[in-house]
């Protein structure tokens, strides 16, 4: 139930897919409304925080997620699917693993570059590493936000082919990730092996 | 020797030791970047309640300077925009944006003297061109030399501080960060190395 099997997704795979789905999307249209505050809003201060404590805490949950990859064994993909559209799938996966490290690297690099550590909501400190680079905050900040675009819209494919899947192909790809999937492979192998 | 060109030998006289003595006195200088005693300096308010200030790690700059005649003295000097310290590098990156400094559009900005008042006991105006934001201005450096002469390793050093208050509208930099914060004090100090 927790962990994967060959046909299903396990509940620890499912919670960190939404949290990470969740994560990421909030982060995006946080960092989007965020940079545009006016001095004076109650936010100018409060928005950057949030968003740096809830990038951290999302680094975390991805090297747990990272780590349930590698341990686990992953579900075998749908029959209906074809080879084209499992190695679009598999290459929009790794290219959002990459990406969301590279985005969440470097958003730290953008605050650590004059030795300031990350508070994550005023309890624990991050340490900073200093700087590496010269202007390493203006590096860091432009691969931020390019790399922030870039995610947003392997998101969007990624949701696009669920969604597509789901009412189009009317298969059982969008139903495996949220729990409730029929288990179709597996009933179908264990008749046969009966 | 007839009468013309004795005069005319004569006001080349003149002439010649007029240039000489303008070649001994009024010397040129460049601003000591290299060995750091110069520096380029903002404070701007915050909230009303405090002044933040700041810096420019990088600039250049060379002047020519007569203690005998002050007024003929001319100073140019150029402030990589990019290098702005104000020990915070959030801040810094921000101040870097298009919200103020715009520095991937405007990465420097310049100043170049055209016209210097001796005001006397040290003091002097130094009035000219500030480029800012690609928006030229004449702005007026209050400037004082703090003092000239010999240094221990065989050259010869002038020094001079300089303030200046300019108004980031006036630049095109239209940020609001409220009614106390509109105008940004610059501290100059500069100590030039005679060529």
């Amino acid at each position: 139930m927790i962990k994967n099997t060959t046909t299903r997704y396990g509940l620890l795979t499912i919670i960190i897919h939404w949290l990470v789905a969740l994560a990421v999307v909030g982060l995006f249209a946080l960092g989007y409304w965020m940079v545009d505050l006016n001095y004076y809003s109650t936010w100018y201060q409060t928005a950057p925080n949030i968003h740096k404590s809830v990038g951290i805490l999302l680094f975390t949950v991805m090297l747990v997620r990272v780590l349930a990859r590698v341990f686990q064994q992953k579900p075998v993909p749908l029959e209906q699917h074809s080879a084209l559209e499992k190695k679009l799938a598999h290459t929009a996966h790794y290219l959002m693993y990459v990406g969301l490290f590279i985005i969440m690297l470097s958003g730290y690099l953008i605050s650590t570059a004059d030795g300031r550590p990350i508070e994550v909501f005023g309890l624990i400190e991050v340490p900073a590493l200093g700087s590496f680079v010269e202007n390493q905050e203006d590096i860091a900040g432009e691969i931020h936000e390019y790399f922030a675009y870039g995610l947003m819209v392997l998101v969007l494919l990624h949701a696009g082919a669920a969604l597509k899947h789901h009412f189009i192909d009317k298969d059982q790809t969008l139903n495996r990730m949220l729990g409730r999937n029929k288990d179709t492979t597996f009933k179908k192998e264990t008749e046969e092996n009966l | 020797m007839n009468k013309f060109l004795k005069s005319a030998l004569l006001s080349s006289a003149i002439a010649g030791s007029a240039l000489l003595s303008t070649m001994a006195s009024a010397a040129d200088y460049v601003v000591d970047y290299d060995g750091a005693h110069a520096s380029v300096n903002f404070k701007i308010q915050h909230l009303g309640y405090s002044w933040l200030t700041g810096r420019f790690d990088k600039f250049s700059g060379k002047f020519s300077y007569d203690a005998a005649n002050v007024a003929a003295s001319k100073i140019e000097m150029t402030v990589d925009t990019t290098s702005i310290n104000s020990n915070h590098v959030e801040r810094d990156k921000h101040l870097r944006s298009d919200d103020y400094l715009d520095v991937s559009k405007f990465g420097s900005a310049r100043f170049v003297s055209s016209k210097v008042v001796d005001k006397g006991d040290g003091k002097l105006d130094v009035i000219g061109a500030l480029t800012l934001h690609g928006v030229t201005k004449t702005i007026t450096i209050n400037a004082e030399k703090i003092g000239e002469g010999k240094d221990p390793w065989g050259g010869y050093r002038v020094g001079f501080s300089g303030t200046t208050k300019i108004g980031l509208a006036d630049f095109g930099i239209d940020a609001n960060l409220g009614p106390a914060s509109t105008h940004v004090e610059l501290a100059i100090h500069i100590e030039g190395v005679r060529q």
